[in-house]
């Protein structure tokens, strides 16, 4: 190994040490029974955790982000998967057009976005609530969903369904047995990216948000405002869990249903 | 969508089909509320907090002519690219690493690099008040240290904002230039070497060069990011740190001047949806869907 390439790899060690180190010191002083929250760690304690469950106002917000992020995810990973299959399976003219068009929603900052679709929704005297955060949500995550679907089903062959058919299946059968297992991991994939994206915006939200509700993000941006708690630290921390180990679990999960289902015929 | 594709010439509604829900979407929550909020900038916001409907070009000749908008405009301009340029420097040598890697850890670094992504980024941008605050991890170790007797304020000025904008838009970067470093033909840098070209030199003439539309895409994302943010500046940085998506923040959610805030927010897409336009106009806007593969 040369010089150089020790360099380089301790640049990336000390890289992925400053992108992950801040989030871990969340999660740390999360833990720690300080009363103030701050450092030095005096010992491991779930007090903090505790006052979650108790802050009535922390649970809502939960609950809030969590139906939230379950209908943005059902409604545009539908929508994201009907569009991503057009897109993959036809030929049509105006496709790079349609391609873009998809893909606004990205490339508008999602301050505009947010500016553009609170004025007209009050326009049309639909007020701030939770229609219109869940109108926000499903279009600022709809391109992210056409994007992440489109390039897992790229990977499913027609093949796979011609075969299918010429040995007897029908048009059911072939869906059942063949396109729905292959396709199963990127609707999954869709699901949980939406979801997640859903679950910790902060940008658009705050636009959108009726006055008096919150979601776990605002929520921590409201209790920032006063200064840096434990309980935020807590709070960060099963956002973290929620956001990372349920993707991690999901995708194993979808890979075994997955093979369940093909491996059933 | 199992049946074979017609083969006469026939019009096929199927995808258009499949299509209509999200373009139905985008139109009526983008599109429309755009072409809106382009007309709605051209009302007026009377002294009641009403509006006057009509063409009024006060909101427009404000922006455009008031020196504050202009000041925090260049402001909102120079954090956007000093993060973005950090990010591109920082950036590469992760990329490079793990595009050449032979270890079995490559695929952990790439998974480890998607992680930010799912980790809201008002966590991340919260997290280094955890860090750099008076009672933070480093005025702790340097008190204990017996370096310093009182905590340092380390917070709430303008390399803090641009501090916490590279950790939130480092990892969008580090994937664009590994996917484009990635896609290039690894013959080519050996070529350069048997021609003789010293490794640096074959970095230099080959490997870089190749590599400019995965920096060009990330660097256009983490502008447009970068440029479009309140949150950062909100949380780590100052009064005098207010970048131009605070001022629409400010226009719309406190002030409740929406006339005016039409018309920031139109600037800032005017401005930012240029940069986007001529980027896919030379490099095509498919290089940012690349990292999605």
């Amino acid at each position: 190994m040369s010089l150089a390439w020790n360099a380089i790899r301790l640049g990336t060690i000390l890289v992925y040490i400053f992108m992950f180190a801040p989030v871990a010191v969340v999660m740390l002083l999360a833990f720690n029974a300080n009363q103030f929250g701050s450092f030095p760690l005096e010992g491991l304690s779930l007090r903090w955790f505790v006052a979650l469950i108790e802050n009535d106002a922390i649970v809502r917000a939960f609950q809030t982000s969590i139906v939230l992020g379950l209908l943005t995810s059902v409604i545009s990973t539908t929508m994201g998967v009907l569009a991503a299959l057009a897109m993959v399976r036809y030929d049509f003219p105006g496709k790079r057009l349609i391609s873009t068009a998809l893909i606004a929603p990205i490339l508008v900052p999602e301050v505009v976005l947010a500016v553009a679709l609170l004025l007209f929704l009050r326009a049309l005297d639909v007020p701030r609530s939770f229609f219109l955060l869940l109108m926000g949500h499903v279009i600022f995550t709809l391109p992210f969903v056409v994007l992440v679907v489109q390039a897992r089903l790229v990977g499913i062959r027609r093949e796979y369904e011609e075969a299918a058919m010429s040995l007897g299946a029908n048009a059911f059968e072939t869906f059942r047995h063949v396109t729905l297992p292959l396709m199963l991991p990127a609707v999954m994939a869709g699901m949980l990216f939406s979801f997640t994206m859903s679950f910790d915006d902060i940008t658009g939200t705050l636009f959108w948000k009726p006055g008096g509700v919150e979601t776990v993000p605002t929520q921590i941006f409201a209790m920032l405002r006063n200064s840096i708690s434990p309980e935020i630290n807590a709070l960060g921390t099963v956002m973290v869990v929620f956001t990372v180990a349920l993707p991690l679990l999901g995708a194993a999960l979808a890979r075994r249903v997955a093979a369940h289902l093909s491996g059933a015929r | 969508m199992a049946a074979s594709k017609p083969k006469d010439e026939r019009f096929d509604r199927r995808p258009w089909l499949l299509l209509s829900p999200a373009l139905a979407s985008v139109l009526l929550l983008l599109v429309i509320p755009t072409v809106f909020i382009v007309v709605y900038s051209f009302w007026l916001r009377t002294a009641v907090g009403s509006e006057q409907v009509g063409f009024y070009l006060d909101n427009w000749q404000e922006v455009l002519t008031d020196g504050f908008y202009h000041d925090i405009l260049f402001q909102t301009l120079r954090i956007a690219a000093l993060s973005t340029l950090v990010c591109a420097l920082v950036g590469y040598i992760p990329a490079y690493f793990i595009a050449y890697t032979s270890t079995r850890h490559k695929a952990l670094l790439l998974l480890l690099l998607m992680l930010p992504f799912w980790v809201s980024y008002i966590i991340r941008t919260m997290s280094w008040i955890n860090i750099l605050g008076v009672s933070g991890a480093v005025n702790s170790t340097l008190m204990a240290l017996g370096i310093i007797s009182e905590p340092i304020q380390m917070l709430y000025n303008e390399a803090t904002v641009i501090l916490g904008l590279v950790h939130f838009l480092l990892p969008f970067m580090i994937l664009n230039i590994y996917v484009s470093l990635d896609g290039i033909d690894r013959s080519l840098t050996d070529a350069a070497r048997s021609l003789g070209c010293t490794g640096w030199q074959a970095f230099r003439e080959v490997t870089l060069p190749l590599s400019v539309p995965g920096l060009a895409a990330g660097g256009l994302l983490c502008f447009v990011l970068g440029a479009g943010t309140y949150i950062t500046p909100m949380v780590l940085g100052g009064p005098r740190n207010a970048m131009f998506a605070n001022l629409v923040y400010e226009a719309i959610v406190t002030q409740l001047n929406w006339p005016l805030g039409s018309a920031l927010s139109l600037l800032l897409l005017a401005l930012l949806g240029t940069l986007v336009m001529v980027y896919s106009r030379f490099l095509g806007i498919d290089q940012i869907a690349k990292s999605f593969r």
